[in-house]
């Protein structure tokens, strides 16, 4: 065991200096260092990753006087939340030069956002919790108003500033709270402190926790911000958002509930269910609607992120790992569909309506047939791996008794079916218009990778299943 | 002998599968079959020839003339006094419900293989010349094998589902073959008729099982044949009445043979089939599907010989058929639905016969019949072929010195038919009189006149059909005149086995059949009671009753000849004088705008209000179309939750906490 002080939190440390580094490099070199800036990055998430799953230790290790640990939860985890931002950056290359807002400080914003994921997936404390999610949260504020010279883009970035420092307040509010009745910060202290019988106020204070968590999965009713901002903010941005962001905060609700508050599961499991059908609810109504590509996927995440929490409700080895394989399956049907999208271009200009891709089947057969897989996905047809994804936590539900939330979940997934199906639709069966422009080589590799993925994983579930056995074996 | 049965029964369906499958395909990608609308107004179609392989029709034809063979050979194994029962497999076993699969050969299948196989292969020979010029030769030869098929799984059948699965098997071929040419409108109304009329009568077969199961708590033949006299006079009650066990289920089993078998109220669909192409008339709706009812009832002799009353309505039935289909017969102009009705009358004969408990002189006409209404249908569509697709036989006329040998073929036929002396239907038809007459009751001998006209009548619309097609002043166009010629040898051929039938059935199997030893010969396929005597009491009938049909025969021959040949103004008089009973029978009772009126439109009233109001305003209305409706109410309410605003969006978050913590309190409180 390396218990030292810093020793579990390598790779957190040279991500961190990595960033800085980069910075450094950005601002020395000027605007002509985009490109350069973008393949570093990539290399110091590759290096972080690399250290992450081999330069972390065995089993449980902890840092900083146990408020930071890194055991299989955390490195599953902060692997998946390195492999979304690298995509983030992959699929910005293109898209930032057609739109002329090339900057080095992309990459950069994105590499703390990651360093401030990893630590709150790391976080074994309330302080270390808030560190790492302020981090992410601050570098995710300027990247939703990247584009400075767009209005929307920067609504987009100060509606989400707002909410989302409201959402901070709250979580730091729930978190004195439970200081005050349990007299400790770091979880294992809380969890042997209420033991015994919990305070209401400490019931009140998870409830703030748990508001500011779920502000970060924009689980209902704290997703508000998530559809003006993903319409506003750039679409590799968005893809960003739809993440790597979900998966750290997914991951650290998890810790959070099962390490801290296991006592208070009684309570807790009220308030996932009710978040999760509100999210399943509202992500297939409010869908059906939406004309923008971008502000519809911002419902499906929603929606998604509902199925995710009734994984994490039913709780036990099944829901848990239920819950981790559907967020593996949702970041790779999400990337190939905002891949498809930034790849969607007519006479130099994006597409993002709905409209736009009417008869897309008929010039380019690879693309649409691509999307057509990665839409039936995100309804949960089978065989393709969405199905699955649902299938996992719907089955942990039924197993835990949680019949009533099952088939919700059952009848949201079909009412959301509609405005997946319907862009297939619009896609085979609509008039024709005009070839899409070519797309860059990495785009049409992370499309074609994902649509194998959701082809494939029936086939060859194995992999993804280990892996997120491996990230709760020693966690319960 | 197993291996020669499975033999029998399955070698048509693989033909079927094989020409259906893969001869089909080999047609399309031979690039040959003309497009079906081009089709359209081609009567009787055979004018787009084809070049594409002839094998599908060879090998069916093939397997059709080998399994004819085997069922010979089987026939006279049985005929020998051997019975077998095959089982294939077992098909389902559900609670006390067990249905094998599993052939019954005794007498009866047999006379069925027999009849069935050697017209279906005679039948598929002439189609290789009828048939010659049609683009979709190897759907026909598939259906046509299916049919055969069907119809042997039905005659070997073990037990009521089986025989259910038959019975729906020939009923979907005939179907199909009615509307063959499915671009010409007429044949694709009459298919409909057809199949929606036997409906009618598979819902009664159909009760009849669920009755015979809910009775017995088997379906298998042996089984309840065996329980039959245990529940002879025994009653349920129904509707406030007792009504007797066995009755009730003769009928329901008597409702979907008068169904297949187009009787009385239940024919309407048998003239309409005359549509399908000529071959298939002779095939099905001649020989051997409208018989199957015929062969239900034999087949359920321990029943109806246990129930009296249900016997006394298959008399009646089959009288009232025999001669309202002779009188309709009459004055029909179209050679093919003269013979049709003619087919319905001769079926209304075997009913009577099975009423009667003669079973075997039943089964005996169908046997002869088979052969020589096969051979007139057929010899009708060398006269068809010949005139280039005319039916009506008032354009005919004077034809014999160009359709010799067709004028030979349908000579026989109606010989046979009219019951000239030692022809084979001189032996079946009139020995049916005499049973009916022997019977000694009052259906037995209401059946015993309306047989007696129906005689006449038969030999009369038998005769002005021979004279309007081949004799007498012609009246033919020029044009088409030129043309005719006799049919080629591949479709004249298998008419000689059909003559041969025709003319010798009788004398060779009248011994065995109806003679003498005819229970030895029958053994147990067929049940006595142990009050039938029929057979005995039918050498006692008089003379007058015995040489009634002949002399019917010949008076029916003297007036055709007087009415078509000597002086051809009388019928025309007739006609006129009589006119409202001439449109009575020209327009066949008006059945088919009875049923119009009574059943036809209240059902598309019914079927109209059911789709527009029930399924469309109720069941799509608060359904489907409502629950969609409903989705996009929710949608469009929570889409205007989204408004943009920042505070309403930081009040929505701070509503839902104050929520959760309210609840959590409440609950924890």
């Amino acid at each position: 065991m390396h218990n030292d002080l810093f020793f579990a939190a390598r790779p957190e440390i040279a991500l961190g200096l990595m960033a800085l580094a980069l910075l450094m490099i950005g601002v020395f070199r000027k605007d002509k260092s985009a490109d350069l800036i973008n393949s570093l990055s990539l290399l110091a998430l590759g290096v972080a990753a690399f250290m992450v799953i081999f330069m972390s230790g065995e089993g449980k290790v902890s840092a900083f006087n146990g408020a930071f640990v890194t055991d299989g939860l955390a490195r599953v985890m902060k692997a998946l939340a390195l492999f979304a931002s690298a995509l983030a950056i992959i699929m910005s290359v293109h898209f930032m030069k057609w739109e002329k807002m090339e900057r080095f400080e992309y990459p950069v914003l994105i590499v703390l956002a990651t360093l401030g994921m990893m630590t709150m997936i790391s976080a074994a404390g309330l302080i270390a919790l808030y560190l790492g999610l302020e981090l992410q949260a601050l570098a995710l504020y300027v990247l939703a108003a990247m584009n400075r010279d767009s209005t929307r883009s920067a609504e987009a970035g100060l509606k989400y500033f707002v909410l989302g420092a409201l959402s901070s307040g709250l979580l730091l509010y729930g978190a004195s709270l439970v200081y005050g009745f349990a007299g400790t910060v770091s979880f294992a202290g809380i969890a042997t402190a209420i033991k015994g019988g919990m305070h209401v106020g400490v019931t009140i204070g998870l409830v703030f926790i748990l508001a500011g968590l779920a502000f970060k999965i924009s689980s209902v009713p704290f997703h508000m911000w998530t559809p003006d901002v993903y319409e506003g903010a750039p679409t590799p941005v968005t893809a960003f958002f739809a993440a790597a962001p979900k998966i750290a905060a997914m991951a650290v609700i998890i810790r959070v509930l099962y390490e801290a508050f296991p006592a208070a599961s009684d309570q807790w499991r009220q308030v996932l269910i009710f978040m999760s059908i509100a999210s399943m609810a509202l992500g297939a109504f409010a869908g059906i609607a939406q004309q923008n590509i971008k502000r519809l996927m911002a419902y499906s995440s929603i929606g998604h992120m509902g199925y995710v929490l009734i994984g994490l409700a039913a709780g036990g080895q099944m829901g848990l790992r239920g819950a981790i394989i559907y967020l593996v399956i949702y970041l790779v049907m999400t990337a190939g569909v905002f891949a498809c999208i930034i790849a969607m271009r007519r006479d130099g200009r994006a597409i993002e309506t709905i409209e736009d891709f009417s008869g897309l089947a008929r010039h380019n057969k690879g693309l649409a047939f691509a999307l057509a897989m990665l839409m039936f996905s995100l309804a949960g047809i089978p065989p393709l791996a969405g199905f699955f994804a649902k299938y996992f936590v719907l089955l942990a539900a039924i197993k835990a008794g949680m019949l009533t939330l099952a088939i919700i979940g059952v009848l949201a997934s079909v009412v959301s079916a509609v405005y997946y199906l319907r862009i297939v639709k619009v896609m085979y069966f609509d008039e024709p218009r005009d070839a899409v422009s070519p797309m860059p080589m990495e785009l049409k590799l992370i499309i074609a990778l994902a649509t194998i993925f959701v082809l494939g994983f029936a086939a060859w579930p194995g992999p993804v299943v280990t892996l997120a056995q491996s990230a709760i074996v020693a966690f319960l | 002998m197993n291996t020669v049965f499975l033999t029998i029964v399955f070698l048509p369906l693989l033909g079927a599968l094989i020409a259906g499958l893969a001869g089909t395909a080999v047609f399309r990608y031979a690039g040959s079959a003309p497009p079906a609308v081009e089709h359209a107004d081609d009567g009787e179609g055979h004018h787009h020839a084809h070049d594409g392989p002839r094998w599908p029709m060879l090998l069916t034809t093939g397997l059709l003339i080998v399994i004819a063979v085997l069922s010979w050979y089987a026939f006279f194994d049985v005929a020998a006094g051997h019975t077998y029962r095959v089982v294939v497999a077992e098909w389902l076993r559900s609670g006390r419900l067990v249905a094998p699969w599993a052939l019954r050969i005794d007498m009866l299948s047999a006379v069925m293989l027999v009849v069935v196989t050697t017209v279906s292969a005679v039948v598929h020979v002439y189609s290789l010349g009828y048939m010659s010029h049609d683009p979709h030769q190897p759907r026909f030869f598939a259906y046509l094998s299916f049919f055969t098929f069907a119809m042997l799984m039905l005659v070997t059948s073990d037990n009521l589902l089986q025989m259910f699965f038959g019975w729906e098997g020939v009923g979907l071929a005939s179907y199909l073959l009615i509307g063959f040419w499915y671009t010409r409108p007429a044949a694709n109304a009459a298919a409909i008729k057809a199949f929606v009329v036997n409906r009618v009568g598979d819902f009664g077969f159909a009760l009849g099982i669920f009755a015979t199961f809910a009775v017995f708590g088997s379906i298998e033949f042996t089984a309840i044949f065996e329980a039959a006299p245990a529940m002879a006079g025994k009653t349920f009650p129904f509707l406030g009445g007792e009504h007797d066990i066995l009755t009730t289920i003769c009928l329901l089993l008597f409702m979907g043979a008068m169904g297949k078998s187009a009787q009385f109220l239940l024919h309407t669909w048998l003239p309409d089939a005359m549509e399908g192409p000529t071959p298939v008339s002779a095939l099905i709706h001649a020989a051997t599907m409208v018989t199957a009812g015929v062969f239900l009832v034999a087949r359920f002799s321990p029943f109806y010989e246990l129930a009296p009353a249900a016997q006394n309505v298959v008399i009646l039935i089959g009288a009232i058929t025999a001669f309202f289909a002779a009188t309709v017969g009459l004055v029909q102009r179209d050679i093919k639905r003269v013979i049709a009705y003619s087919t319905c009358s001769q079926l209304g004969y075997m009913f009577v016969a099975m009423g009667v408990g003669a079973y075997g002189v039943g089964m005996f006409h169908l046997f002869t019949h088979a052969f020589f209404k096969a051979l007139l249908f057929l010899g009708a569509g060398s006269v068809i072929h010949a005139m280039s697709d005319e039916q009506d036989m008032f354009r005919m006329g004077g034809l014999f010195p160009y359709l010799k040998k067709t004028w030979f073929f349908m000579l026989v036929g109606t010989l046979a038919l009219t019951g000239f002396p030692f022809t084979a239907g001189y032996f079946s038809k009139d020995a049916i009189i005499e049973a009916a007459f022997a019977a000694h009751s009052q259906p037995g001998m209401f059946a015993f006149w309306m047989l007696v006209i129906a005689a006449l009548f038969t030999s009369f619309y038998s005769w002005r059909l021979m004279f309007l097609t081949f004799h007498g002043k012609s009246r033919v166009s020029r044009e088409t005149l030129a043309r005719v010629h006799d049919s080629p040898p591949v479709m004249i051929l298998p008419l000689y086995v059909l003559a041969a039938g025709a003319l010798f059935a009788g004398v060779l199997f009248a011994g065995k059949f109806i003679g003498a030893s005819e229970a030895v010969f029958w053994g147990k396929a067929i049940y006595r009671g142990p009050h039938n005597e029929i057979l005995h009491l039918m050498h006692e009938t008089p003379a007058w009753a015995k040489y009634a049909a002949t002399v019917m025969m010949a008076a029916g021959f003297a007036t055709a000849w007087l009415f078509y040949i000597a002086s051809p103004a009388i019928p025309e008089k007739l006609a006129e004088i009589f006119r409202p009973l001439y449109l009575f029978l020209y327009n066949k009772w008006y059945f088919d705008e009875l049923y119009e009126r009574i059943f036809v439109r209240p059902a598309f009233w019914l079927g109209r209000l059911l789709w527009k109001g029930g399924d469309g305003k109720v069941i799509d209305g608060f359904g489907p179309n409502g629950v969609a409706a409903r989705v996009l109410d929710v949608t469009a309410w929570a889409s205007r939750l989204q408004t943009g605003y920042l505070n309403h969006y930081a009040f929505a978050m701070l509503l839902g906490l104050a929520a959760l913590v309210t609840y959590l309190m409440m609950m924890g409180g």
